[in-house]
């Protein structure tokens, strides 16, 4: 049953929009631009892959093209934001943060400074690029860093909202994007909070948790089990830290079963932190789904999201598996 | 800001000296011979150069230092000390838990450092991004001095800011490079040769000045060479003699990574004395 206040669009139509992730952060980026001058915008020569074009078609004396180097992207962020700047840093996530990881360690989070660091590009979306361009890893990387913000808008609409609340945010923060227009499930009227998850659909059987690009087939994975006479709870995590972990347990205590589901590596992800919060809460029997420590390779999308096991198909699966396991059905 | 004679300043800078053998050896761990070579220049920076007051380390018309060789720390707590910052008895806390003077420098700890540091070859990038601030904000009157070690030039991430910095002609961007030759594993043209340095910045695109960093005129005069040149980022390298002031640390790589013991200190402090001393009897 679909929660009427969150104003979902009708995304099980075949005319359900498909936007790009990275589109909405872009127009995001630009909204911010026009409400503070603070805000400043820097790239590693992926200025239009990343969307930061708009902003920097705007405000050309606030955008700084940094080439190919980002190390010095993160750092010169860091420095930006020294002297009272927003800064937002955007590349490739396989880049940024995977190029400059101790950086961001040392002159963004342990000086904690407010830099906004922008990952397009990850994740198996990426698709024909392969696997050195498809980052799996920064959900991980990330959410084990002191005082970062980690945050993996679930489509285009709630990325904008997520630019516009990271840069009035006062902390370091990462926000992950996809490449490929994905469905468009929520709209203008959704909230968006920093640090909380949404229940989208409320159930009773079994709990689905996602993130990012999961939370569409988390979806209509939730609709077909429902015909299948299984109540499903969805629940998107937007923000993976702080993490709203009374959602979750809340959640779990009533199903009592629980499903994640990334498109990233279940160590360490989405995934780990729902078992952490549930260990030391509320002891679930659960499944993670995501990629299973192992890496991308070429090809489009959906073969890729069909061949690692990512659709709402292999959710399905998983469901039954699981709630077999535990003798529910 | 008050003038410091020639005299006081070198007196200042010995003190510098001493307050970093007793720090050391009291904290039982840290770096000797890059802090005492760079007693010269942050004595000229605190003393003669930087724009800034202790009283109100935020002041919004400071000059920037940005201390990229973080494991230095100990001549910036023993400068800011000494111009005021914090209570000279503090400086024994050095290292120890519950500090704010961390064995790596911590801004969010201590008013008065800019970022933190340990790390290396993160600091011309930061000083970089605080220039293109600083001229964003029309404060151009405002100067960023970055000091670096000249082991973190192994670092490409300082070579990806000196590009960077040479883009965006930043005039406001001052580097100090203490060339001591020396890093943990060796003579620095032993580990990774860094010669032709000067070569190096100039291919870069930066204005190059050469000095002795031990000469505290010379640190002064290259300072304000540098805010006359306004084409290009002026890189100052400051050839300093590790370990100066004390004769058994001047020279010998082995003292970059470990403090004096009671012993050594007491030979230190007393060599250290008798320079002051004679500084004063040929200013008499």
């Amino acid at each position: 049953m679909t929660s009427s206040d969150l104003h979902l669009t009708d995304y099980m139509s075949k005319d359900v929009q498909m936007v790009p992730i990275r589109k909405g952060f872009g127009e995001g980026l630009l909204k911010a631009g026009g409400l503070d001058e603070n805000v400043v915008a820097a790239s590693a020569d992926l200025a239009e892959s990343t969307q930061v074009h708009l902003f920097k078609e705007a405000y050309p004396d606030r955008f700084f093209e940094i080439g190919i180097a980002e190390q010095n992207l993160v750092t010169v962020g860091a420095g930006l934001a020294a002297m009272g700047k927003i800064p937002f840093v955007s590349s490739y996530a396989s880049f940024n943060p995977g190029r400059c990881w101790e950086q961001i360690r040392t002159t963004i989070c342990l000086n904690n400074q407010p830099v906004k660091l922008v990952g397009s590009h990850a994740g198996l979306y990426t698709g024909a690029d392969g696997a050195t361009h498809q980052m799996l890893e920064d959900l991980a990387l990330m959410r084990v860093l002191p005082n970062m913000v980690v945050l993996a808008p679930g489509d285009s609409v709630e990325a904008e909202k997520a630019t516009l609340a990271i840069a009035l945010d006062k902390r370091p923060c990462y926000i992950r994007m996809a490449r490929e227009a994905t469905p468009v499930f929520t709209t203008e009227k959704t909230p968006f909070v920093i640090g909380k998850a949404y229940v989208l659909e409320t159930g009773r059987d079994l709990t689905i948790v996602s993130t990012g690009t999961m939370t569409f087939p988390a979806l209509s994975a939730a609709q077909k089990l429902f015909k299948d006479g299984i109540d499903v709870e969805v629940v998107h995590v937007p923000t993976i830290k702080p993490f709203d972990a009374l959602t979750i347990i809340q959640s779990a205590s009533k199903t009592g079963a629980v499903i994640t589901i990334e498109e990233g590596q279940i160590i360490g992800g989405l995934g780990s932190a729902v078992a952490e919060v549930l260990a030391e809460n509320k002891p679930t029997p659960m499944r993670r789904m995501g990629m299973k420590d192992h890496f991308g390779e070429s090809g489009k999308p959906t073969e890729l999201l069909e061949h690692f096991g990512l659709t709402d198909k292999h959710i399905m699966m998983t469901a039954h598996e699981l709630l077999t396991s535990i003798g529910k059905q | 800001m008050k003038h410091y004679s020639n005299e006081e300043l070198e007196q200042l800078a010995t003190t510098i000296r001493k307050d970093i053998i007793s720090m050391l050896e009291h904290a039982g761990s840290g770096h000797s011979a890059g802090p005492m070579g760079l007693a010269d220049i942050f004595t000229a920076l605190y003393f003669s150069i930087l724009k800034h007051d202790p009283k109100n380390p935020d002041w919004d018309e400071r000059d920037i230092l940005v201390l990229s060789n973080g494991h230095c720390v100990p001549v910036r707590y023993a400068a800011m000390a000494e111009a005021g910052y914090f209570n000279k008895s503090e400086l024994e806390t050095l290292r120890q838990f519950g500090t704010r003077l961390q064995g790596h420098p911590e801004r969010t700890r201590l008013p008065g450092l800019e970022t933190t540091s340990g790390p290396l070859g993160s600091g011309l990038s930061q000083a970089v991004g605080m220039a293109l601030a600083l001229r964003l904000n029309k404060q151009l009157h405002r100067w960023v001095y970055v000091v670096m070690g000249d082991g973190e030039l192994d670092e490409g991430n300082v070579w990806e800011a000196a590009m960077l910095a040479t883009k965006y002609e930043l005039h406001n961007v001052i580097g100090i490079i203490d060339r001591n030759n020396i890093q943990i594993d060796g003579p620095t043209e032993f580990v990774l040769p860094l010669e032709d340095l000067r070569a190096k910045w100039e291919a870069f695109g930066w204005h190059v000045l050469e000095i002795n960093g031990n000469d505290i005129d010379a640190i002064i005069d290259a300072c304000a060479m540098a805010r006359a040149i306004v084409e290009k980022p002026v890189m100052i390298i400051a050839h300093t003699i590790p370990g100066k002031g004390v004769d058994f640390m001047e020279y010998d790589f082995h003292w970059h990574g470990v403090p004096p013991n009671h012993e050594q200190a007491m030979k230190a402090l007393k060599e250290l004395r008798t320079l002051q001393g004679k500084i004063r009897s040929e200013n008499d």
